[in-house]
């Protein structure tokens, strides 16, 4: 520790952080665009520059580390200058559609417009014109009129996601961020897990919305609409409304969305049980019959493409469970429409999801029978927020209410699968009673808990010992990956999530990236394993009556034609 | 006749190796039982031929000039003759203008340079020397020899006004010796500072030997070489490398190429010798792919070295091990920048990292490196060799040595010099340089490239350092001298640079990205024509006029490297030095040099038009009106001031202000 | 294509990331551009997604995903020639071919490149056709020069086809 001079008062700071982590510990703000915590500065916005006294030109505090003595003036007239005239350079550059733009009121770039005061345009407006709105992606919109070139989706996408569909392309004022080839994103190897979008400052990437299709279904007679809520929406929606993160709000949000007309509202929780149930089967058929191990979860969209094509050879490995969003579906449109006696065709079944891929896995061919779909419609967290704004609905005005059955049952262990970790620790609850018949004596797994990237554990089921791993952020699993490939053995279940930290982190998440908001989010989703009462997935009653009255038996015949589903090698310009 | 050359170019030298290797290199020619070195070298250097020699100028601007259709007319000469003559290509002397260059030496007579040699000429040259009597408006001059009878008509070379004022260290062998064979370099005492380093200095004592012979950085911002090494030395590592720019990116500096087509070895000498000093076993030479006979020389001179030793393992039994990868550019002016070169070579985008942490301390893949440019290699053997007092003794209290400078532009003697640092920019243009051609006045010179400024008449008395160049907004760069006469416009050359910086921009921080376009938007609306601006179009160029200067503070100030935070410095300079001319293009709406076509207004003078229609018939916007026999004119609203009808008009009608 | 561009491949084994700049000079000194199957090709080679490939190969000047015409004219925009004229003699030569600089006339006879600088500053403004400098030319002289390439390759044309 040595002391630094910041804004003439002397402040502690450690021997080789940066400018700006000692700053921001002594509670100074200095505003920041490219800078992604635990990635290594690019230094490429210069929006951080501050004065150092002794230095010719200013310094980026991102970047540039501190030294004794240095006598720092975040806020001189020649900082807020440079940051001034850079926020107006981009303004100059970026088209005056705020109003019209996703990111209103939540853009980092407008942000910075309002905190600099920027009243006037000072740069002659010189707006780009010919940049192709991309929007082949069923999940990702890309609008490069809106790009300010940060760079943050490009190093989310290659050094966190190890997925590198884009990067940036040619040089100077003509550089633009695309795919390989310039072509579109569709044909790419994006996987839309859509952290790009979390990551993106402005509106140059945002999810494709459903919203008008959702809205024409709930004003069209002939349709029964339905939707389902998956595990990690009703934690993180309530941050849309301006409550801290962390918030269940299950019960006002079932009010909401009954209030919005939707006939049915299912929890997609229900078929996170149905899966376990599935997929604990699966594992002990694998186990027991010498099938191909590890075996490796499904419910994850991107997580799947990123298979199919980077590692072809571990398609094998994939459960064949579809994931809980298209069991759900696929019941929907078969059992409780026989039940309710509806004509599966008139059903327009809605998913809410904190996910972009889910939009894409929706739209997969295999995702349904007889041409119709087992998903009609994804919304994202973000996009249901919209939804019910629009419709003027006033939460504090909402008493909280339940889901419909007969899908409206969940065991907390299928709430879990909300984030990083939950599959496993449902997985290993049910087969463990599947196998020995008893129930673990404590049902929490510590070790698959908490938000680091891979987690690994031994765990003792009777006589067997398994080996599992859960990961998090697909750049972290291609790590396991290679090691499999290089002959790592001792693995029989890993459980992989697209999202670093799961789907409470999704792509379609409000948009707080920091790792405190994602922590509080995770511990919303425990605080309910731990309160409730029906904590394990072959427990849940109405699971049990779906396989009494329908499928029969995990694995059975039905279940292969509705629940379980298959993958295919993709080529890609990868 | 050509066999028994090549045959000796490859072949070892037992004679020079031994010599490097036993002897006190540095004294090793006074020793008794030299003379057999004493006399090899003489016949290498050619002191005394047996049969005529004919050595051509073969660098690339001697073969852009056609050096390459003359060396075919001499051999066919040679050969139609059955005449004994060895032919030799040579770099390049540094005299462009009057390339192509052939330099005829005769048994016992003086070498004799011709200027200006084409196919139709080169005959009658050689016929008329090997007469006794080289034509004297083909001569430039004759080499002093000892060994040799001067030619009585010819003057000296080295009293020629272009070579006279010159001090040549690292062009020394440059145009006069073949640089495709090694013993060539050895019998000029090459490798022999290589020699001493290892044999006689420790890597520390050689950073500190080049720290204090003041030698800084040739490529630009003249950092302290031998303190850049002593950081790399003090970084402890298991690999370093030590990384030679030559990807010399600036418009109107060809010095680097000039070194390595003309003497190779000195920078691969030098290269070996930093390597050494840092503790480097791996060099890399990025060098541009634009230069592909430099590489071409570059990769011989390499096998050449490493086939004597100089280069691989055990070095001169010194136990120190050198490898030296060339790695072509690809095209990219701010790979010229440290950390984007570095990026480059790692084989990624060229762009700059922030730094810290600076190359020496983690470069090339994480390494400590060492980046130095063509020149300042070339100079580090023989500050090594002959010693620091040596070279601190040459230039002024800042910049020591000596600087190589390109000269280019309307300059009657365009080509390479090396002058003392010190020496004032008017005794280059005018003195070396010729002054301006075709009487015109001088105007301004660019020195620095994209990065430097344009110094104005008044100011061309200071003498070069690296000091006095910032004083008048300009820099040394990699030493190109553009000069420029009233016929330049100095807001067009402001704008050619934007222009150039903001597409070699890398693209990666907003103020070089965005800043750069918009100052060269706003020197465009105020060269732009005023025809179809609207109201708002004139108030919106105001405005740019008035944030130029606040703009580029800020992107000096706030740029991410070196590229951005001088790519004002063409602005700023034209500013400081021409702002009547800046203005003359904002209020009065007029190009005083007559060079921003839109502000040109061309008329017909009524009493000098006869009506022969040629003008309206060239015209392509169909401006011009008028019947046969009577006087034309131009409806201005039409004109596009291309000045087609200026050029054709054969009586002076048209007039242009 | 493919067997081409193994081959150049071959000769660059266990490379890792720093051959990638290489590679594509090698490729394209063979085609006269980057083929799409080269670009994926060297991918699977390095191990490089082909975005990172086609980023690097955008960031530079000297390639190119279009075929360079059978005579290819580099125009050189360096600070010298600008000040003695180069773009004027860049206008003429776009004219004179009718294609623009960075592209391919469709006889794809010619096409124009502009390069910041050839370093033959003392002898501006130059050209260079496939290699060939031409020194101190000007507006005038443009379609001289021109001319020859179009005789060679009639020339070489009708010969082949005769």
């Amino acid at each position: 520790m040595f002391e630094i001079e910041v804004n003439n008062k002397i402040i502690e700071a450690v021997p080789g952080e940066t400018i700006l982590s000692a700053v921001t510990r002594a509670g100074i703000k200095v505003p920041t665009l490219c800078y992604m915590k635990d990635l290594a500065p690019s230094g490429a916005c210069r929006i951080c520059v501050v004065e150092v006294d002794g230095m010719k030109t200013l310094v980026p505090s991102c970047s540039y580390p501190v030294q004794e003595g240095m006598k720092i003036h975040t806020n001189s007239k020649r900082a807020i200058r440079a940051r001034k005239t850079v926020i107006e350079l981009l303004l100059a550059n970026h088209p005056d559609d705020c109003l019209y733009c996703v990111r209103n009121g939540n853009c980092r770039l407008q942000g910075l417009a309002e905190e600099y005061g920027i009243r006037e345009r000072r740069f002659p407006s010189s707006k780009k014109k010919d940049h192709m709105l991309d929007a082949t992606s069923p999940s990702i919109i890309r609008d490069q009129a809106k790009c300010i070139l940060c760079g943050k989706c490009v190093r989310v996408c290659e050094e966190i996601q190890n997925v590198a569909a884009i990067d940036f392309v040619k040089r100077g004022s003509k550089t633009v961020i695309a795919p390989a080839f310039e072509q579109s994103l569709n044909v790419s190897s994006c996987i839309n897990c859509g952290q790009c979008v979390l990551a993106c400052p402005t509106g140059a990437l945002r999810e494709k919305s459903s919203l008008r299709e959702v809205d024409e279904a709930l004003h069209d007679k002939d349709k029964y609409v339905v939707i389902q809520h998956a595990p990690a929406v009703s934690v993180t929606l309530a941050e849309e409304f301006g409550l801290r993160p962390g918030v269940d709000i299950n019960g006002l949000m079932v009010a909401a969305l009954r209030q919005l007309g939707f006939k049915k509202i299912f929890d997609t929780s229900f078929s996170a049980d149905l899966t376990i149930m599935e997929e604990a089967s699966e594992l002990v058929h694998r186990v027991t019959t010498g099938g191909k191990l590890p075996m490796m979860t499904s419910c994850s969209p991107g997580w799947i493409k990123y298979v199919e094509q980077f590692y072809p050879d571990f398609i094998d490995n994939l459960s064949t469970c579809k994931s809980p969003q298209q069991m759900l579906g696929a019941i929907i449109k078969s059992y409780f429409a026989e039940k309710e006696g509806i004509d599966p065709e008139k059903i327009f079944s809605v998913s809410i999801m904190p996910c972009v891929a889910k939009k894409f896995e929706a739209a997969r061919p295999e995702m349904g029978r007889n041409n119709i779909f087992d998903i009609d419609a994804v919304l994202t967290t973000r996009e249901v927020a919209r939804l019910i704004k629009m419709a003027g609905i006033d939460f504090d005005s909402l008493t909280p209410e339940t889901a419909d059955l007969p899908f409206g049952t969940r065991s907390t262990a299928g709430k879990l699968f909300g984030g990083t970790g939950g599959v496993m620790e449902a997985a290993i609850r049910t087969a463990h009673y599947m196998i020995t018949g008893k129930e673990l004596k404590s049902l929490m797994v510590e070790d698959v808990r908490g938000l680091k990237g891979v987690k690994e554990a031994k765990v003792k089921i009777g006589d067997l010992e398994v080996g599992v791993a859960v990961v998090s952020g697909v750049g972290n699993a291609s790590k396991i990956l290679e090691e499999i490939k290089n002959g790592r053995k001792d693995l029989h279940f890993i459980e992989v999530m697209t999202c670093p930290g799961g789907c409470i982190a999704g792509g379609g998440q409000p948009l707080s990236t920091d790792q405190e908001s994602i922590k509080a989010r995770l511990h919303a989703l425990y605080n309910i394993d731990h309160s409730e009462t029906l904590r394990t997935s072959h427990k849940n009653k109405d699971v049990q009556k779906l396989y009494d009255e329908f499928l029969k038996e995990p694995l059975g015949h039905k279940s292969h034609e509705l629940l379980h589903t298959h993958y295919i090698k993709r080529e890609v310009l990868s | 006749m050509h066999e028994a050359s090549v045959e000796q170019k490859m072949a070892k030298m037992p004679l020079f190796l031994d010599a490097l290797l036993h002897e006190n290199v540095c004294g090793g020619a006074d020793k008794k039982g030299d003379s057999k070195l004493e006399e090899l070298k003489s016949q290498i250097l050619r002191r005394t031929v047996s049969r005529p020699v004919i050595y051509v100028g073969a660098a690339t601007c001697g073969l852009s000039a056609g050096a390459d259709k003359v060396l075919v007319a001499i051999k066919k000469y040679l050969a139609d003759k059955a005449l004994d003559a060895e032919v030799v290509e040579v770099g390049c002397i540094g005299l462009c203008s009057e390339e192509p260059i052939i330099d005829i030496q005769l048994p016992g007579k003086a070498r004799v340079s011709f200027r200006k040699v084409n196919t139709n000429n080169v005959v009658q040259i050689i016929e008329s020397t090997l007469a006794g009597n080289p034509p004297a408006d083909m001569t430039l001059g004759q080499f002093r020899g000892l060994e040799s009878e001067k030619w009585e008509s010819v003057t000296f070379f080295d009293e020629h006004p272009f070579l006279k004022p010159q001090k040549r260290c690292v062009l020394a062998n440059c145009g006069i010796i073949d640089p495709c064979n090694i013993n060539e370099y050895l019998a000029n005492d090459g490798y022999q500072a290589l020699a001493k380093a290892l044999h006689s200095m420790t890597p520390a004592e050689i950073c500190q030997e080049v720290e204090l012979s003041g030698l800084r950085g040739r490529g630009g911002g003249g950092f302290f070489t031998g303190k850049k090494w002593k950081f790399a030395l003090q970084t402890s590592g298991d690999q370093k490398y030590i990384i030679c720019n030559a990807d010399e990116g600036d418009p109107g500096a060809f010095m680097d190429r000039a070194v390595i087509e003309g003497d190779p070895h000195r920078l691969l000498e030098g290269i070996a010798i930093a390597s050494y000093a840092i503790g480097a076993n791996k060099a890399y030479i990025y060098i541009r792919a634009e230069y592909p006979l430099a590489i071409r020389r570059l990769k011989e001179a390499i096998a050449q070295a490493e086939d004597y030793g100089f280069i691989g393992e055990n070095i001169l039994d010194s136990g120190f091990n050198l490898h030296i990868i060339i790695k072509m550019g690809a095209g990219a002016f701010v790979c010229g920048e440290e950390t984007a070169l570095i990026n480059s070579i790692e084989g990624k985008r060229g762009m700059p990292r922030p730094r810290p942490p600076f190359p020496a301390i983690s470069g090339l893949f994480g390494k400590p490196s060492v980046i130095n440019n063509v020149e300042t290699l070339a100079n580090v053997p023989a500050i090594i060799q002959k010693g620091k007092d040596w070279f601190s003794a040459m230039g002024t209290a800042g910049s020591k040595g000596t600087k190589v400078f390109a000269l280019s532009g309307k300059i009657s003697h365009t080509g390479l010099i090396e002058v003392e640092m010190g020496t004032t920019l008017r005794q280059i243009i005018f003195e070396i340089g010729g002054g301006i051609p075709h009487g015109k006045k001088y105007k301004a010179v660019q020195i620095g490239g994209p990065s430097g400024g344009c110094i104005p008449e008044e100011k061309i008395d200071i003498e070069i350092d690296y000091e006095t160049l910032k004083e008048v907004g300009a820099m040394m760069g990699s030493g190109g001298l553009v000069v420029m006469d009233e016929n330049t416009c100095m807001v067009d050359v402001a704008k050619f640079f934007m222009d150039f910086i903001q597409r070699e921009s890398c693209g990666k921080c907003i103020p070089c990205r965005e800043g750069t376009r918009h100052m060269l938007e706003i020197l465009e609306s105020i060269t732009h024509g005023r025809k179809n601006e609207s109201k708002l179009d004139t108030l919106e160029r105001f405005k740019g006029i008035m944030h130029l200067s606040r703009l580029a503070d800020v992107i000096k100030d706030a740029s991410l490297c070196g590229l951005g935070q001088t790519a004002p410095n063409p602005v700023l300079s034209t500013l400081r030095w021409f702002r009547n001319e800046y203005e003359a293009h904002i209020y009065e709406r007029k190009c005083p040099s007559g060079v921003c076509k839109e502000l040109l207004h061309f008329s017909i003078l009524e009493n000098k038009c006869v009506g022969c229609t040629a003008c309206s018939r060239k015209c392509p916007a169909g401006a011009i009106m008028g019947a046969k026999k009577s006087p034309h004119y131009i409806v201005p609203g039409k004109c596009i001031s291309c000045g087609a009808c200026k050029d054709v008009c054969k009586f002076n009608a048209v007039v242009v202000e | 294509m493919k067997e081409e561009i193994r081959k150049i491949l071959e000769k660059h084994p266990d490379s890792k990331r720093d051959s990638l700049i290489p590679l594509l000079q090698a490729v394209q000194e063979v085609y006269g551009y980057l083929p799409k199957d080269a670009v994926v090709e060297i991918g699977k080679h390095l191990n490089l997604p082909a975005s990172k490939i086609y980023g690097v190969a955008t960031f530079y000047n000297q390639f190119r995903f279009q075929p360079k015409g059978k005579n290819h004219v580099m125009v050189c925009r360096g600070t010298a020639c600008h000040v003695k004229g180069s773009l004027a003699v860049l206008e003429a030569i776009e004219q004179d071919l009718k294609i623009k600089a960075g592209q391919t006339s469709r006889d794809t006879l010619f096409s124009i490149e502009v390069v910041a600088c050839m370093g033959a500053c003392g002898l501006a403004p130059v050209i260079s056709v496939n290699g060939e400098f031409h020194a101190n030319v000007d507006p005038q002289k443009i379609s001289e020069i021109l001319d020859i390439y179009r005789e060679e390759k009639k020339s070489a044309m009708e010969a082949a086809n005769a």
